[in-house]
């Protein structure tokens, strides 16, 4: 648990954060994230994120599928109790493809959810800090993080400059916790506001 | 900076009405937020009265067997199995909305692709009951699974199409689920964001799980969908496909052929679409959601039933031809007595069929009837008509008088159980969609937004001007950023 300083942009076209994005890289903050309602094609390079490992790890979750499927089948129908099946081989392959790319596909699908529910930190009763309840709305969010080197008030500037609508400094929990939405989690209480 | 998508004004705007993001939000989640309506309640409450009725039916049936039913040898799969495929052919289609239109870029999904996917989870929900029920000895059902036992272990048959439906309605329910879900969940966060009472917090709040929209998830999110939307796809297409080798795999005349896979491919998507249709012309009166299901929308998903109306009308005349042409004089039987004539028993319903999937759809040609609502509602009523008819030809027809007339079955008549069941079903699936439509966003809300400033009404006013543009101009502007 964690409660740290963030100078908050807000912006209401994707075409300003865009390159607003782009230039605060280059000026050297850090970004600790931006918020979107939508997701916005390009974003993720503009921001220097890597690309994410979730398509490897489906692929890998359904070769685990394909060989289970294929070894339990086989397993079950040569060694374990084959039976005589209208005179058909004991290992008949042509049979099995069906449930083999249903396993497969199973296999990879929850995998895959699971996983990103994972990385995301997403789960039933997760509470994570807003810092503006309309970014899921019509609102794009640029947090900078404030570490000691950083002018807070140049930072706040330098945004307004870029094409922000609402600049402010807030303190937000980093990280996630337990609990329910109406229950409130306050840690501290969150005063400072920056203005222009 | 190649923000601004560009799209020709010569295809119609997907959302009309000069919408802003906040508007969107709001004109979306009214319907959500606001208190239940009359008609609303009064909806729910038949569609659970169809579902009590549903549930004696079933009880009857458990406690007193299938023969209730009427099902004996030779007629062994009656409305069960008619019931079966016509629920699972219903829900191909929301799939196919969302895990094929995505892979094709069809922005006008977006409309229409969270109702259709609800839709697919219902309809398998209530397709899935009726391969549990029709068992007879229903608290044996779990051995169907291939779980270590006592009993050897005895092993299920790999080799069997019934097992490998097991298998796949399975898969299917559950990745259907899972697709639909992980779409909703940033939509839940809006509601979550928006909401004012406590209950309702805590509801979205717990069912948003945690969502904050920051552009790594939003990453990962569309990763996740792209690749769930490719897994999607062969499965609608092997689902289906393993419905149909229930029968193709056997030597039934008239179940005997490999025509099957796609007939019954086609015929489900055919179905399906049909079933959106009539969901969604109502809903989008109701809710007030014109502006984003328009009228274009209707128009594609109506030259979609066309084709596949086509589809499967050619498969038909196929099926026909190579009964004919065939060295099989049972199957060729099959058609010449059991169907075609229209003296026997259950001829009618070949005709039936054959008008309400063959002729009633290429109606759809012309332009004006496709964008008119009522015949879209009736028509695609027709076509679930046809569409179960269908079903009820294949099984029926051929099973009641195959290769020894001295086994021929009298007349096949439902029982008022068999017809319980089946709105019983009705009742399932419509208080599942009157729930879904009451708590959730019917429509995609993150999808609508995506593609407002490309499809939106006001955005395609503005490409006047890039389309005065000269080629190299528009290419130096317009050519696709990766954010370098």
């Amino acid at each position: 648990m964690a409660i740290k300083k963030y100078v908050v942009g807000s912006f209401d076209d994707e075409a300003v954060l865009f390159p607003a994005v782009k230039k605060v890289r280059k000026a050297g903050y850090k970004i600790h994230d931006v918020f979107t309602p939508f997701p916005i094609h390009g974003l993720d390079r503009a921001m220097g994120l890597r690309d994410t490992s979730l398509h490897t790890a489906g692929f890998l979750y359904a070769i685990t599928g394909t060989s289970t499927a294929l070894g339990f089948i086989s397993w079950a129908l040569t060694y374990d109790w084959p039976l005589n099946f209208g005179g058909k081989p004991f290992f008949s392959l042509p049979a099995w493809i069906p449930i083999t790319f249903e396993l497969t596909v199973l296999f990879s699908a929850v995998g895959m959810v699971l996983t990103f529910c994972y990385l995301c930190q997403l789960a039933p009763f997760v509470k994570k800090d807003h810092f503006n309840l309309r970014s899921t709305d019509d609102i794009f969010l640029m947090a900078l993080e404030c570490t000691d080197k950083t002018n807070e008030t140049e930072a706040v500037s330098f945004l307004q400059s870029l094409g922000a609508k609402d600049v402010k400094v807030d303190r937000k929990e980093d990280r996630w916790w337990l609990g329910r939405y109406d229950k409130e989690q306050i840690l501290e209480k969150k005063t400072e506001e920056v203005a222009a | 900076m190649g923000l601004i998508r560009y799209e020709s004004q010569i295809r119609p705007p997907l959302v009309e009405g000069s919408k802003d993001y906040h508007q969107v939000t709001e004109d979306i989640c009214r319907p959500v937020e606001a208190k239940p309506s009359r008609a609303w309640w009064i909806g729910l409450i038949v569609s659970i009265v169809f579902l009590c009725f549903g549930i004696v039916s079933v009880t009857m049936e458990v406690i007193y067997g299938t023969g209730q039913w009427n099902l004996n040898k030779t007629v062994g799969w009656g409305y069960d199995i008619t019931n079966f495929v016509w629920w699972i052919g219903i829900g191909h289609a929301g799939t196919l909305i969302s895990a094929i239109l995505l892979l094709f870029r069809q922005g006008w999904r977006t409309g229409v692709n969270r109702a259709a996917e609800a839709m697919t989870i219902f309809a398998v929900i209530c397709a899935g009951q009726f391969p549990i029920w029709h068992m007879g000895r229903v608290w044996d059902a779990f051995f169907v699974l291939p779980y270590p036992n006592t009993r050897g272990p005895l092993w299920v048959n790999f080799n069997s199409p019934l097992l490998w439906d097991v298998f796949a309605i399975s898969t299917y329910f559950t990745v259907s689920l899972l697709f639909w879900y992980s779409g909703l969940i940033p939509d839940v966060a809006t509601l979550r964001d928006r909401a004012k009472k406590k209950w309702r917090k805590m509801f979205y709040g717990v069912a948003a799980f945690g969502w904050t929209g920051s552009t790594k998830h939003w990453q990962r999110h569309e990763a996740l969908s792209l690749v769930l939307a490719g897994l999607s796809t062969p499965l609608v297409l092997s689902v289906h496909t393993i419905v149909s080798f229930d029968f193709a795999t056997s030597v039934v005349p008239g179940w005997h052929t490999t025509i099957f896979p796609p007939y019954f491919v086609a015929g489900a998507i055919f179905s399906g679409f049909a079933m959106v249709q009539t969901l969604l012309v109502v809903t989008r009166k109701v809710l007030g959601l014109e502006e984003y299901i328009t009228i274009e929308h209707i128009d594609v998903m109506n030259k979609i039933i066309v084709l596949t109306g086509s589809i499967v009308g050619i498969a038909y005349l196929t099926e026909l031809f190579i009964a004919w042409y065939g060295a099989n004089e049972y199957e060729w039987y099959a058609f010449a007595q059991n169907r075609l004539n229209v003296n026997s028993p259950l001829g009618w319903s070949y005709w039936i069929m054959m008008f309400c999937n063959v002729v009633s759809p290429q109606f759809f040609w012309v332009r004006k009837l496709r964008r008119n609502l009522i015949v879209t509602f009736f028509m695609s009523v027709l076509v679930n008509v046809g569409m179960w008819f269908e079903r009820f030809v294949i099984i029926v027809t051929s099973v009641y008088r195959d290769y020894l007339p001295s086994a021929w079955s009298t007349y096949y008549r439902p029982t008022i159980w068999e017809v319980g069941f089946y709105l019983g079903t009705f009742g399932l699936f419509f208080t599942c969609y009157f729930l879904f439509s009451k708590f959730f966003p019917v429509i995609a809300l993150a999808e609508i937004k995506h593609i407002l400033k490309r499809s939106g009404d006001t955005q395609k006013d503005k490409m006047d001007n890039l389309e005065k543009q000269d080629n190299d101009g528009f290419a130096d502007e317009h050519s696709h950023d990766h954010g370098a």
